[in-house]
């Protein structure tokens, strides 16, 4: 772990009662980059980033913060910390200008910096025609930036963002990507969370959780490359009865349904993958083709989550 | 840490102002509620009680039994509606509910006026109401036999005299109290869900994320309320003035300073109250729990005195029982703000009290 990291966690840990949502997480995140928590819903990113930003307390382990330990140093970090909820937490009965007006005062910028940098974000993000609209009354994309714009008024160095794409078009969300690489350039640690593949594959750092523990992490294209698993694709009429089929094989340690195709892992021991998967499936009587395919993230993720439960 | 910055605390009351003038409920409820209960109560709630239903058994038939029914008619505290041939239907009367009060004349009527040995008459009251009992024992002051002769044994060892009220009117007693029974319940209100809101509408999250500290918040939430109470005051006195011809025989600046008080206190109580509760719905739950011992205990209803001494004990604890004595002292009887320290500090040590609970109890986290 290098030491000037960001965000540095060892053995973080939270339960709630009998539940472990987060179970000894370690964790480096670099300065200056964007890095992803990728995982389903419940896998405890939302958990791990409130404990990053102070609002919950760790059962176990520590967090380091910007050289700050958390929870006790949280109220140094609120002014250097940019934190987006995953809902909307922006007031929806205050204009778009009074939502900022307000996050400016709060962060104790001076008037005119203050109207100077509410009035860059607007331009910036597109909200200046829509200023003294109710923040309620705005669509999801707007809703978002106006959250990201405020999120990063007072500059922060750090800005935690949870799930903040997931109630936006893909449009607004590559325009989103388009920004966050940007701050990440302008020197801010980035750290984001999302479900989505796409957007994990564009991150510098991406870590994987599965119910509350660290399954993979990595750069992407790391991940790509060290996945042991032979990849094939199948093309056929019955993807479900193929899987059925294959799921059985010792050989084969995962399936996954895209449409009409089936991606499934195997043991990389395996000398000819594509051949044997489809004599396996004409054995069962199922017309299909199959061939070799580059590795995916969608790949890794689920190789990481069965190597996590074999485990478990 | 970040510093105590009057701009938060400002940003926080600006913030508020704005909800309010976009929250049309609220925002009728500041002027709505007082308007409609003082005239209500104003008008309706009176408690120097006339033309009670009241039944007559005249069993002497005698000129003296008719002077006497004559002259109790004429208190007005009854109203003769019925009569009746017998002390047993006069009783059943009274237990239908026809009448509230009966005059039973027995048939010896004269005979006991002369000898003076025997009360010469009976009232039968429900007893069910002590305030008509109150009024109908008035009664039983009536001088006898008035067409007599003036004698000098006849006059009374008391006079009353009702200072401060001296027509007994009721609105002067009870504007004043409505004005303090308003302000404890919309003052707790409004900042009650001041907290618990903004958990609701999932604002908290950010807002504990940002360099704003809890005693800022809680300062910025009580700012725009304090101006409220004092239009709401304003609105119950100035319609008490106009429609009621309340006095007002002391200094408005002493009375406004004291009120200032007892305002700051009920909205601390109701900050309080958001910090306990976990839903809009529970705040207001405890609001009405916090508000009816208020109005029982406070001498608002019941007189102070009458009561035993652990509930005068846990009364004085009460913001309205205070503001009560300031609002009666200052307004009815002249007092000046000197006059009514001794309800100040009370009121001072709860806001204090409360308000530093608030904060303490209000927690940057969300476990």
């Amino acid at each position: 772990m290098s030491a000037d990291a960001a965000i540095v966690t060892r053995g973080l840990t939270r339960r709630f009662g009998a539940r472990v949502a987060v179970d000894r997480l370690d964790l480096a995140v670099p300065r200056a980059q964007v890095s992803g928590f990728l995982g389903p819903n419940g896998s405890g990113k939302s958990t791990t980033m409130r404990m990053l930003c102070g609002l919950l307390t760790p059962s176990a382990g520590e967090a380091r913060v910007l050289g700050l330990s958390m929870p006790r140093d949280a109220e140094t970090l609120r002014t250097r910390l940019g934190y987006m909820t995953q809902r909307f937490s922006l007031y929806e009965d205050l204009s778009v200008r009074e939502n900022l007006e307000f996050l400016a005062a709060i962060h104790d910028l001076p008037a005119r910096e203050g109207h100077a940098r509410i009035d860059a974000r607007l331009a910036e993000f597109a909200l200046a025609p829509h200023a003294d609209q109710l923040a309620g009354s705005l669509s999801g994309g707007q809703r978002q930036r106006l959250a990201l714009a405020g999120a990063i008024l007072h500059e922060p160095e750090l800005l935690v963002l949870d799930e903040p794409t997931s109630a936006v078009d893909p449009q607004s969300r590559r325009d989103f990507w388009e920004t966050l690489f940007e701050l990440a350039e302008r020197g801010v640690t980035i750290l984001v969370s999302t479900h989505f593949m796409d957007e994990a594959e564009r991150c510098h750092q991406l870590a994987i959780l599965d119910r509350g523990r660290l399954v993979a992490s990595g750069p992407p294209v790391r991940l790509l490359a060290e996945l042991e698993d032979a990849v094939v694709e199948v093309e056929t009429e019955a993807p479900r009865a193929a899987r059925d089929a294959l799921e059985p094989l010792p050989a084969v340690r995962g399936t996954a349904q895209l449409g009409s195709r089936l991606r499934v892992l195997l043991d990389p021991a395996l000398a000819e993958p594509a051949g044997a998967v489809e004599a396996a499936l004409a054995a069962s009587g199922i017309a299909a083709r199959a061939r070799r395919a580059a590795p995916s993230l969608e790949d890794v993720f689920v190789a990481a989550t069965r190597s996590h439960e074999a485990e478990a | 840490m970040p510093r105590f910055s009057l701009r938060r605390v400002g940003a926080v009351a600006r913030k508020e102002v704005l909800h309010l003038r976009r929250d049309r409920l609220t925002g009728g409820m500041i002027a709505g509620i007082p308007l409609m209960m003082t005239l209500l109560f104003g008008y309706a709630i009176n408690q120097d009680i006339r033309h009670l239903r009241a039944g007559i058994a005249d069993l002497a038939g005698t000129q003296r039994a008719r002077w006497l029914a004559a002259d109790a008619q004429a208190t007005q505290v009854i109203d003769l509606v019925t009569q009746v041939g017998s002390a047993r239907e006069l009783e059943a009367l009274l237990a239908r509910g026809d009448i509230s009060v009966g005059l039973l004349i027995p048939a010896d009527f004269d005979e006991r006026i002369a000898r003076r040995d025997r009360t010469a008459a009976q009232l039968l009251v429900d007893g069910g109401d002590p305030i008509v009992l109150g009024a109908a024992r008035t009664l039983t002051a009536l001088p006898l036999a008035t067409r007599d002769p003036p004698r000098a044994d006849a006059a009374p060892v008391f006079e009353l005299r009702a200072f401060y009220n001296p027509e007994r009117r009721s609105a002067v007693h009870i504007v004043p109290g409505i004005c303090g029974v308003i302000l404890a319940l919309t003052m707790v209100l409004f900042t009650a869900i001041a907290i618990v809101r903004e958990r609701e509408r999932g604002n908290l999250e950010l807002l504990i994320t940002t360099p704003v500290q809890s005693p800022e918040l809680m300062l910025g939430k009580i700012l725009p309320y304090i101006a409220i109470g004092y239009v709401q005051i304003s609105l119950i006195l100035g319609l008490g003035v106009l429609l009621f011809d309340l006095p007002i025989r002391g200094s408005l600046a002493d009375f406004y300073t004291a009120a200032g008080a007892f305002v700051v206190a009920s909205l601390s109580l109701g900050l309080l109250i958001s910090t306990l509760a976990e839903s809009q719905f529970q705040a207001f739950q405890m609001t009405f729990t916090s508000f009816l011992p208020q109005i029982m205990l406070s001498g608002y209803m019941f007189p102070f005195e009458g009561m035993p001494w652990p509930a005068q004990w846990l009364a004085e604890i009460f913001p309205l029982t205070h503001f009560l004595r300031i609002v009666r002292g200052i307004v009815l009887r002249g007092a000046s703000l000197g006059d009514v320290a001794g309800q100040l500090w009370p009121l001072a040590l709860f806001f204090a009290v409360t308000i530093t609970i608030a904060a303490l109890r209000f927690r940057k986290r969300l476990d």
